[in-house]
């Protein structure tokens, strides 16, 4: 690509570029990837808070036995888009076309994603197959309720008859495409739009996760979109690959669905952990420990997710357990590492908790808890107790809320002076990260007892007699403290949006290249960029006496002690406007 | 998982290690003291032969899992507190440490080697077959319901609908201390009952929480695996697989009567006669014969 010659040149341009659309017709007609990543949070955030809303009304009818606060369907429904709309809607989204829509063309120095209209299709394929997705709670019949899985033989039209499921079908085909450009957008941009002096191994871990992810992309949702594809044909056009009237395999829709919702967990995961490694040596004052040996961990992460679909199988008696067990195991170890290169990072540190690092934090307790359950549950006889269980009920949401929860709302606080060039409140953020803590273990944790006395998952209601009724209280209450956190969120958006406290550019003293454009970025991002000879260019700019110590054993480099120098960049650097 | 993360210092490596033993001895000891009364960590001690392997499975994880955990939580905590801002010096800019990033590399393979052993031995227990079971029993599921044909052509269906008593169970039967919800499989006790599974509709969760154990319903696929009730009783079961409307309430029962009472039972249903008194009082077990 020639663009790399080209880019330097950008700022000579600036003043013809900025001469377009305002208004309405900019939002529907812009290809700024920011502009798009913008589009992409909101939109994302908005389902969020939709399925939100949707579990406390499950939370709600679970609150009492034979409760009759919703009738089956509607509470079958509802736990089906729950989880669609967190899954496919929110957590995927919010990351890989939000988050890293906006970031990761700024952390690579480059001026826009590699295919600008593919990205603002790719928006425009998600918006409308969400929209999609939702019209069906006003067909006849109400949603879809067949679980987020949509296992056949339920889903087909036998036993799911309506337009429901068509609709549900056809916005996970949407937003499937859209899933796809993104990647085909992120790989490419990684690859061809790098700034000068930025090699593979200075990539910050976010855009190196977002990398993997988009790769994994490549790899999975085709698949998912191949499965729906097939599940519509069975269910309009009398194929009968699904159903065993015809010779078909209900078995085979599992084997295609969880070898893409598998690598899908890890979409959804992947993400996060490049933000949390990007937040966290931030705030600690200290470059990320073990960054090499982290890539290498995201990338044995990936390779394994792709090995090990049928460890949400075990229970169907058609897959050889020992070779899914010992793989889904052995994806503890490389994250056993990220989890020492995140302590690493923080050892010796100088830690300072802003609400991104509280939100990182939470996120390592959170994932602890639910990776230690997951690796009890890649031993097929635990997961013979528990599947289907609330004991598994418990590990994915601890997984994922400390993935796309935590991790994700670190981001959004991270980033957010970057966005708009003001900061948040942070106290509003502390009330967010600590009303959302207790919330979370809140509600959890009784749910790991419940799934271990056996209460099945999905279940609209259970007897009176089983002693479930305490904790599921517990964990409804749990819910609602969850829910109230996020207005803490919505109103410090509200108020710093409203009364602007100027945040700078590099507020964080941060250390990657995003940070060395304005706040928020100008058209096509930097006016000038910083030498790169390190994965943190923006640190080492603005500290040369600090540069990074490769290995530790080595104590006799002066530089690295000293004393924190003021970073002169944007206006507040280490000296944000507003902290507690 | 050694606790020296990026110690160099011997003397605070030594300290650690002090720390390190005594969180290891505070998780262990009460384990080690309370003898073969092992912890239960809310789960079922297992009600047949196979569920108490998947027991000893599920505790000595948990150990695992809580050792690991409390080492992990004690880092991650102790950075939060040791490393919170205290002064403008500027922290020591490292990055690498290789023997260190080996060491933590090799330990959790070794314990997912370990872990693997373990649940290799114990996956092949819980799924062996036996070649000559007590009894075999054929179990279809559909929505919302169960169907057991036992040897002699005997079968009984039981559903959960919105029916609230379709099988005539009128709840006077059921003793009020369990819940007796659903129709009953019935097996001998302290035998081998070989259960062959499958489903006539959608998929479905055969799942006795206090046996430890589920296995998918399927149509297509016949699933076939051993239960040995060690003990008489009554064991609470339910479908835990996403079957449509009415999942939530197909609830089912596993009866477990000594062997000669078994015996019993099955040849007084085997002309289609009407269940006679159960010696265990719910007789949930709800007959409805149809030869």
């Amino acid at each position: 690509m020639t663009v790399l010659a080209e880019r330097p040149v950008t700022h000579e341009h600036e003043h013809e570029h900025h001469e377009g659309p305002s208004g309405l017709l900019k939002w529907l007609t812009s290809t700024d990837h920011k502009l798009i990543g913008m589009n992409y949070m909101v939109t994302s955030l908005v389902m969020f808070f939709l399925a939100g809303i949707m579990a406390l009304l499950l939370r709600t009818q679970l609150s009492s036995p034979n409760s009759s606060f919703l009738s089956f369907q509607q509470y079958n429904a509802l736990f089906t888009m729950h989880g669609s709309l967190m899954l496919y809607l929110f957590a995927g989204p919010f990351a890989f076309g939000g988050l890293a829509n906006y970031i990761l063309p700024l952390q690579v120095g480059a001026p826009d994603m590699a295919f600008p209209r593919l990205n603002a299709l790719s928006y425009w394929l998600y918006l409308g197959g969400s929209i999609t997705m939702l019209l069906g709670f006003l067909v006849a019949g109400g949603a879809a309720a067949y679980g987020w899985v949509a296992y056949a033989p339920l889903s087909s039209v036998q036993f799911s008859p309506g337009s429901a499921p068509d609709l549900w079908i056809l916005g996970i085909a949407l937003t499937g495409f859209s899933a796809i450009f993104t990647g085909v957008n992120l790989v490419t941009t990684t690859f061809y739009l790098r700034a000068p002096g930025m090699t593979m191994f200075r990539l910050p871990i976010f855009t190196w996760n977002m990398l993997v992810t988009a790769i994994l992309i490549l790899i999975a949702f085709p698949i998912l979109t191949a499965a729906m594809v097939l599940l519509f044909a069975d269910r309009h056009f009398g194929t009968h690959i699904y159903s065993t009237a015809g010779g078909g395999s209900p078995v085979l829709y599992q084997n295609l669905f969880w070898f893409f919702g598998h690598p899908e967990v890890y979409i959804l995961a992947l993400p996060y952990f490049g933000i949390v490694s990007d937040v966290i040596p931030v705030f600690s004052k200290k470059p990320l420990f073990g960054y090499k040996g982290m890539i290498f961990a995201t990338m044995s992460i990936a390779a394994l997710s792709t090995g090990v679909w049928a460890h949400h199988m075990f229970t169907t008696g058609v897959v050889l357990l020992p070779f899914f067990s010992l793989l889904s195991l052995l994806i503890a170890v490389p994250t056993g590492i990220k989890f020492f290169n995140w302590i690493g990072t923080m050892w010796r540190g100088q830690l300072t908790f802003t609400t991104p690092m509280l939100f990182c934090i939470g996120f390592l307790f959170a994932f602890l808890m639910g990776g230690l359950t997951g690796v009890m549950l890649a031993s097929p006889p635990i997961d013979f107790a528990t599947h289907d269980t609330y004991f598994v009920v418990a590990h994915f949401h601890q997984v994922l809320f400390g993935t796309a929860v935590y991790a994700g709302f670190a981001g959004l606080y991270y980033w957010y002076p970057k966005f708009f060039g003001r900061m948040y409140r942070e106290w509003m953020g502390k009330w967010h990260f600590w009303l959302l803590t207790i919330g979370f273990w809140l509600t959890f944790i009784p749910q790991y007892v419940l799934g271990l006395w056996g209460m099945p998952r999905r279940v609209a209601s259970y007897p009176a007699n089983l002693g479930w009724r305490s904790l599921n209280v517990a964990s409804t209450i749990g819910a609602y403290v969850i829910g109230i956190s996020f207005v803490f969120l919505l109103v410090n958006l509200w108020v710093s949006w409203r009364k602007p406290v100027p945040a700078g550019d590099n507020p964080w003293d941060a250390h990657t290249l995003e940070w060395f454009a304005t706040s928020p970025p100008v058209h096509h991002n930097f006016e000038k960029l910083p030498p790169i000879r390190s994965e943190r260019p923006v640190w080492d700019y603005h500290h040369p006496d600090a540069l990074t110590i490769e290995h530790s054993g080595a104590h006799s480099n002066g530089n690295g002690h000293g004393h924190l120098t003021d970073a002169g960049a944007g206006a507040g650097a280490g000296s944000s406007g507003d902290k507690a | 998982m050694s606790p020296r993360a990026a110690e160099t210092s011997s003397t605070a490596a030594l300290r650690w290690r002090r720390r390190a033993v005594g969180v290891v001895a505070a998780v262990a000891l009460p384990v080690v003291l309370g003898g073969c009364q092992l912890p239960t960590f809310y789960g079922y001690r297992g009600s047949t032969k196979q569920g108490h392997d998947e027991f000893l499975l599920y505790v000595g994880t948990v150990i695992a899992a809580i050792v690991v955990g409390v080492i992990v939580a004690a880092l991650i905590v102790w950075s939060v507190f040791r490393y919170r801002k205290r002064s403008e010096e500027m922290p020591r800019q490292f990055q690498y440490h290789i023997p260190l990033e080996i060491t933590y590399i090799i330990i959790p393979v070794i314990m997912v080697l370990i872990l693997f052993a373990f649940t290799f031995v114990t996956e092949n227990r819980v799924d062996a077959i036996a070649a000559s079971p007590a009894v075999k029993v054929h179990v279809t599921a559909f929505q919302w319901g169960w169907r057991y044909q036992y040897p002699g052509n005997v079968t009984v269906t039981g559903v959960t609908t919105e029916d609230p008593d379709p099988v005539g169970l009128n709840g006077a039967q059921c003793a009020p201390a369990v819940d007796c919800l659903g129709p009953g499989l019935i097996v001998p006790a302290g035998q081998t009952t070989q259960i062959t599974l499958n489903s006539q509709d959608v998929i479905h969760g055969f799942y006795v929480p206090q046996f430890n154990f589920s296995r998918y319903a399927q149509p297509g696929v016949t699933n076939v695996f051993d239960l040995t009730v060690q003990h008489a009783g009554i064991y609470r079961a339910q479908c835990t697989q996403l079957c449509g409307l009415y999942h939530s309430l197909m609830f089912f029962h596993v009866v477990a009567l000594p062997p000669a009472q078994f015996r019993a039972w099955l040849s007084s249903q085997e002309g289609g006669a009407a269940s006679a008194a159960l010696p265990l009082s719910s007789s949930n077990s709800t007959t409805k014969a149809a030869a």
